[in-house]
């Protein structure tokens, strides 16, 4: 479980010796893209802990979505109307539901860890 | 243990990019921050700029139209001006608007001489002829503009005898004739004074003349009808 963060850190570090900035005019498209990603991530973890991951599946989802949002985003420029919400709305409902997900998956690890332990101290005793 | 290590090296890879995308948002955001705009107004603002940048080069195209059609119009008002002046100088030329200036006034009188038997008391009164004369004579001495009893003397006015009285400009008048003319007061005096001349004659008939100069004489425009039912005009460019 480690990966991940050190990934996100590693991320982080590289941004911040590089002087990067976006030009403000695709900072809408630039927080589309970090709330896919966050999607990703999430769902990348759930799957990987329910062991359904797939690196095909993930990967064509990551580029997808992506590529979807911002398309939405354009579009939405383009006539007006803030498409950019849906998908706001939709990344944010998934990356719930996955969060929701891996809390309970964890929290049963936990558990079940506890009581096994439990169990064990017991067993000893 | 193996396929957790798998997943989580992929995941890893999209959490480089998220913190990457991360980094660079904040740090856009800032800057937004630390130029006062909030990036929703930021977007309202840029589509405020290229409205009015649109509009702007409307503006620009309009104003170009404008300029040409100020010039043109003070190119207008130049020619309009020069024909007035011509207009002004020609109904002058052709005798329309009254004039004034230094000049003299004849007037002329009938004979109070009674006819002796045998003789024609027509030689005793002023005739159409004497008043040609001494317009003629006026004319001759460079006067400008010459009125018979306040008939201006025009291209196609006529002084003829009409019976009893003599018709100027169609109207007729009866003495005593009073004729004016602008002009050199001196010279216009000294052409009728001339020896031998028309008031000689006139006066050895016993018609009154008097000839006075003054400061100022009043012409009247003509104010008969000006139109040409014969005449038509020929444009200098189409002369043969």
């Amino acid at each position: 479980m480690m990966l991940p963060a050190i990934g996100l850190i590693v991320g982080i570090i590289i941004a911040l010796l590089t002087p990067l900035r976006f030009p403000i005019k695709y900072s809408q498209y630039i927080a589309i893209g970090i709330l896919a990603a966050l999607d990703c991530v999430f769902g990348g973890i759930r799957a990987g802990l329910q062991g359904t991951f797939d690196k095909t599946v993930f990967i064509s989802g990551f580029v997808v979505n992506t590529a979807l949002a911002a398309a939405l985003t354009m579009v939405g420029d383009k006539l007006g109307v803030d498409l950019v919400l849906g998908a706001t709305v939709a990344f944010s409902i998934r990356i719930f539901n996955n969060v929701g997900i891996i809390r309970r998956y964890m929290l049963d690890k936990w558990f079940k860890r506890r009581l096994l332990r439990e169990e064990e101290s017991y067993e000893r005793r | 243990m193996k396929r957790a290590r798998a997943f989580e090296l992929y995941v890893a890879g999209v959490c480089v990019i998220l913190g990457i995308l991360l980094v660079g948002q904040v740090r856009t955001q800032e800057y937004i921050g630390k130029s006062q705009i909030p990036s929703r107004r930021l977007e309202d603002l840029s589509d405020m700029l290229r409205r009015s940048d649109a509009e702007r080069m409307i503006l620009e195209k309009e104003v170009e139209v404008l300029r040409e059609q100020v010039s043109k119009v003070v190119e207008g008002e130049k020619t309009a001006e020069t024909i007035r002046a011509e207009l002004a100088k020609a109904r002058m030329a052709a005798g329309l608007t009254p004039v004034e200036g230094s000049g003299v006034i004849v007037t002329l009188n009938d004979s109070k001489r009674q006819a002796l038997p045998g003789e024609s008391p027509e030689l005793f009164l002023v005739h159409d002829n004497d008043i040609l004369q001494v317009v003629n004579e006026l004319s001759a001495a460079g006067a400008e503009a010459v009125s018979v009893n306040g008939q201006r003397m025009v291209a196609t006015s006529e002084v003829r005898c009409s019976g009893p009285v003599i018709s100027v400009n169609n109207v007729r008048i009866g003495p005593p004739y009073e004729i004016h003319a602008i002009g050199n007061p001196d010279a216009l005096d000294s052409a009728l004074h001339m020896r031998d001349g028309i008031l000689d004659t006139l006066r050895a008939w016993g018609i009154e003349a008097k000839v006075q100069k003054a400061a100022s004489v009043q012409i009247p425009g003509y104010k008969g009808g000006l139109y040409f039912q014969y005449a038509k005009q020929v444009l200098e460019g189409a002369q043969k």
